[in-house]
């Protein structure tokens, strides 16, 4: 039997197929359940390792600078990520804020992390030390990081309060819009490449 | 109709996490390149499905009917749920808001509930009717599964953003827990399922480590 490496499976019928080079806009589907088995992605593990750090940064303004300001009769208030994630562990629906916090702050914050982790290795053709557990991870975290709903929550609540009071998007929206965009971009299935490259 | 050899009939199995094909010749019980622990199918697949999702239809109502947040402008204070929510801005002319709060929270999880319970029963009884379809749907079910926690975080930032004691505050109300519930569980229970029970032909549900090469 020839090495298993060469072959791919899809995730969704488990047809087995061989692996075949892409090249631009392409993608492979499965022929029995239309599932995307492999899709074209550019970006070499420099280029991923400098979106991975602007995305870093970007973290840091969307966490530490207001998402959005408000003011009502001269009073004024802004809030942050982390003020929204507080705003939710009042009473008794603290759970809940434990959930937002992954969703909107930590997921996206670990995954960034083990991305330049790995990445940095990567850049010196190199497995970085706890790859494996650091590879895992990242497929763990995927369907938890929620940044782009966390996105579209803060332009409906933009609307939602523009009736009754002025409404000031801050820094910290910006920073999220990029932010949400770099990761579809980058924490998406494509660091499985990493596998075969190291 | 022609079709590709699957995994069990090549003795291999696919590893959830880094996508490698295993030769299973030893039966191995973790990846040998990544260390996640191997299954050809998920464990107990139909059972936990069943079970998440049986729990977030149960916080579905709770989550429906229970107020979500408190609005308390200089001394009116006012429930609403997630409905009222909705109401407010179709009637204040806000139509498309409306509709993207409705999808994300009303819509959303109620077609999550009849597409897993969809997939589940066609599973249970072996059927070979629309695989493609049921394929092409579960993976839509995936696609859509967290959007509905748009409402917790709309709630979340609009009462951190209005404290102004005297004249007006916001807090959340249980409402959104039980909601956020729902997304939570709904989400566990597609991930529970395993697709590849619907190409599964009933007859070799029981068999499924008999092909040798």
């Amino acid at each position: 039997m020839a090495h298993a490496a060469q072959f791919i499976i899809c995730e969704h019928c488990d047809c087995v197929y061989e692996k075949v080079p892409l090249a631009k806009h392409q993608k492979t589907v499965c022929s029995r359940c239309a599932g995307v088995l492999q899709r074209y992605n550019g970006l070499t593990v420099q280029q991923r390792l400098a979106l991975s750090i602007t995305a870093a940064m970007l973290w840091l303004f969307a966490n530490f600078y207001p998402v959005m300001s408000i003011s009502m009769q001269g009073l004024k208030n802004s809030a942050t990520l982390w003020d929204s994630v507080l705003a939710l562990s009042q009473g008794p629906i603290t759970f809940m804020a434990m959930v937002a916090a992954i969703a909107i702050i930590i997921a996206p914050a670990f995954q960034l992390m083990l991305l330049t982790w790995v990445l940095s290795f990567a850049l010196a053709q190199r497995r970085a030390p706890g790859f494996k557990l650091a590879m895992r991870w990242l497929e763990t975290l995927r369907p938890w990081s929620m940044l782009e709903v966390c996105l579209l929550g803060a332009m409906v609540a933009v609307f939602k309060l523009a009736g009754m009071l002025d409404v000031l998007p801050g820094i910290g929206l910006f920073a999220l819009a990029a932010l949400s965009l770099l990761l579809i971009r980058i924490a998406g299935r494509d660091v499985r490449d990493l596998w075969d490259l190291l | 109709m022609k079709r590709p050899p699957t995994a069990s009939e090549l003795n291999l199995c696919l590893c959830h996490s880094c996508g490698l094909a295993c030769d299973m010749s030893n039966e191995p019980h973790r990846c040998p390149r990544c260390d996640a622990p191997l299954h050809r199918r998920k464990t107990n697949s139909l059972a936990r499905t069943w079970a998440y999702m049986l729990a977030a239809l149960a916080f579905y109502v709770p989550a429906n009917l229970l107020p979500v947040m408190n609005t308390t402008l200089l001394g009116d204070g006012a429930d609403s749920t997630i409905m009222s929510g909705v109401l407010e801005f179709w009637e204040h002319g806000a139509w498309d808001i409306a509709l993207i709060i409705f999808i994300a929270s009303i819509a959303v999880p109620g077609v999550k509930f009849v597409a897993l319970s969809l997939l589940l029963i066609t599973v249970q009884r072996g059927s070979d009717w629309a695989r493609k379809e049921r394929s092409k749907l579960y993976r839509f079910v995936e696609l859509i599964g967290y959007w509905s926690m748009l409402d917790v975080l709309v709630v979340a930032l609009v009462a951190a953003l209005v404290q102004f004691q005297a004249l007006g505050t916001i807090e959340p109300r249980p409402g959104i827990l039980f909601f956020g519930l729902v997304v939570v569980f709904t989400m566990l229970s597609a991930m529970s399922f395993d697709p590849r029970l619907i190409w599964e032909p009933p007859a070799t549900k029981e068999r499924t480590d008999v092909v040798t090469h």
